[in-house]
C-alpha cells in the first residue's frame, strides 16, 4: 500500500512538472494575468484609492470585505477555541501547590490546598510541571519585550505605506506576549493580560472595523468607503483614506493579538488558565 | 537575490518538509516546522512578494510554531505512527 501510494505521489508530481512547461516564464508582462488586472491596479489604484502602498490598496479598499470578514473569522476562531477548551471557572482542582521563597529561592510545597493564599511578598507560586526560573531569561526578555511591542506597533501604523498591517502588528504584538508567558509563567500573563480584556479587545477590534464601514452608510455613500472621512475635522480626501486604513488596521490588530493571546492561554493550560507553558 | 542563494533555500524547504512527516517526536517536528516556515518566508522574498513573506515569518515562523508548542507540551510528545 505504502508503494502504491509512493508510486502515485512521484506521478502525480512528475505530471505538475511536466505540466509547468505551458505556464507563462515568471515575471512575463505578456501573460493573461499581467495583461489585464494587475495593469489596471498598477495604474488606476492610486488615483482610485489614495493609498500609497498597492498591497494595502488591494486588501483595505478593493477587498475591504474580504478583510473584514477574515477579521470575523479570527474572532471566531478565538470563540470556538474558548467554547470547546476552556473549563469552567469554578472548577476546583486539588492537587500539589509548589511555593518559592523569593530570598533563598528554596521551594515549599503543600498538599491539596484549594484555597490559595492570597498574594504574598515572601512567597512566589511556581508552576508544578513548568517552573521558569531563569533570572537571565526573564531579565532578557522582560528588556526585549517592549522593542518587539513597538516595532508591532510600527507595522501596525505603517500599513498605509509598507508591507505589513493589522495582521502582522497584531500577530508580533501577540508573540511578545507568549514570550512574556514562555520566560515567567502564565500567572504573569494572565495578570498583565485577563481573558475579560483579551476579549473584549477580539470583539472591539471587530467592531472598530464595522464601525468604519458603517460611518460611510451613514455619510451617504458605500459601505466601507473611507472617502467618507473626508472633512471629518477638516481634513482632505487623502488623509481622510489614510485614517480610514489606519483605523481598520488598528481594528484587525486587535482582534488578531486577542484572538492569539485566548488560543495561547487556553492551549498551553489545559483550558484552566491558571498554570501552563 | 543570488540565485544559489533560491536554491539552497528551496532544496531546504524540501527536506525539511520531509524531516517533519518522518520525525518521530513532535517537538523536533515542530521545530523543524518552523524552519521550514522561515526557509518558505525567503523563497517568498525571493519573488518580490514582500507582504506574503512579512506574514509566513511572523505567523508561520514564529506565532503558529509557539502555538504548536504549547499544544505538545499539554498532549503526548510521541507519534504513534
Amino acid at each position: 500500500m505504502k508503494k502504491t501510494a509512493l508510486l502515485a505521489v512521484i506521478l502525480t508530481g512528475a505530471l505538475l512538472i511536466l505540466s509547468m512547461e505551458n505556464f507563462p516564464s515568471w515575471g512575463d508582462v505578456q501573460s493573461p494575468a499581467s495583461l489585464h488586472l494587475s495593469r489596471h491596479f498598477i495604474e488606476k489604484s492610486y488615483e482610485q484609492t489614495l493609498t500609497p502602498n498597492l498591497v494595502t490598496a488591494v486588501l483595505g479598499d478593493y477587498r475591504g470585505f474580504d478583510t473584514m470578514l477574515e477579521t470575523v473569522v479570527v474572532f471566531t476562531a478565538a470563540l470556538a477555541c474558548f467554547l470547546v477548551i476552556r473549563l469552567p471557572r469554578d472548577v476546583c482542582t486539588p492537587g500539589l501547590f509548589y511555593y518559592r521563597h523569593m530570598g533563598t529561592g528554596l521551594v515549599v510545597r503543600k498538599h491539596d490546598a484549594c484555597e490559595l493564599p492570597g498574594e504574598n511578598p515572601t512567597f512566589e507560586r511556581v508552576d508544578s510541571d513548568w517552573p521558569p526560573h531563569d533570572v537571565v531569561v526573564a531579565s532578557t526578555c522582560r528588556m526585549v519585550i517592549p522593542f518587539i511591542q513597538l516595532f508591532g506597533l510600527y507595522v501596525v501604523a505603517h500599513g498605509h505605506y509598507s508591507p505589513g498591517g493589522g495582521f502582522q502588528g497584531g500577530v508580533i504584538f501577540a508573540a511578545s506576549y507568549v514570550l512574556l508567558a514562555v520566560s515567567h509563567d502564565l500567572r504573569t500573563l494572565v495578570h498583565r493580560l485577563n481573558e475579560r480584556v483579551t476579549h473584549l479587545l477580539s470583539a472591539a477590534g471587530v467592531l472598530l472595523f464595522f464601525g468604519v464601514g458603517l460611518f460611510g452608510l451613514a455619510m451617504g455613500l458605500n459601505f466601507l468607503d473611507y472617502g467618507a472621512l473626508e472633512g471629518v475635522l477638516g481634513m482632505s480626501l487623502a488623509s481622510g483614506h489614510s485614517l480610514g486604513i489606519l483605523l481598520v488596521e488598528i481594528g484587525v490588530g486587535m482582534t488578531v493579538t486577542a484572538a492569539l493571546v485566548i488560543i495561547f492561554k487556553l492551549l498551553s493550560s489545559r483550558g484552566t488558565v491558571t498554570e501552563g507553558l | 537575490m543570488i540565485w544559489e542563494i533560491k536554491l539552497l533555500a528551496l532544496i531546504l524547504v524540501i527536506i525539511c518538509a520531509i524531516a517533519a512527516i518522518n520525525a518521530k517526536d513532535m517537538l523536533s517536528a515542530a521545530v523543524i516546522f518552523g524552519i521550514y516556515s522561515f526557509m518558505m518566508c525567503v523563497q517568498w522574498l525571493a519573488m518580490g512578494a514582500v507582504d506574503v513573506a512579512f506574514t509566513e515569518a511572523a505567523i508561520g515562523a514564529g506565532i503558529s510554531t509557539a502555538l504548536m508548542l504549547a499544544a505538545i507540551f499539554r498532549t503526548s510528545r510521541r507519534t504513534k505512527d
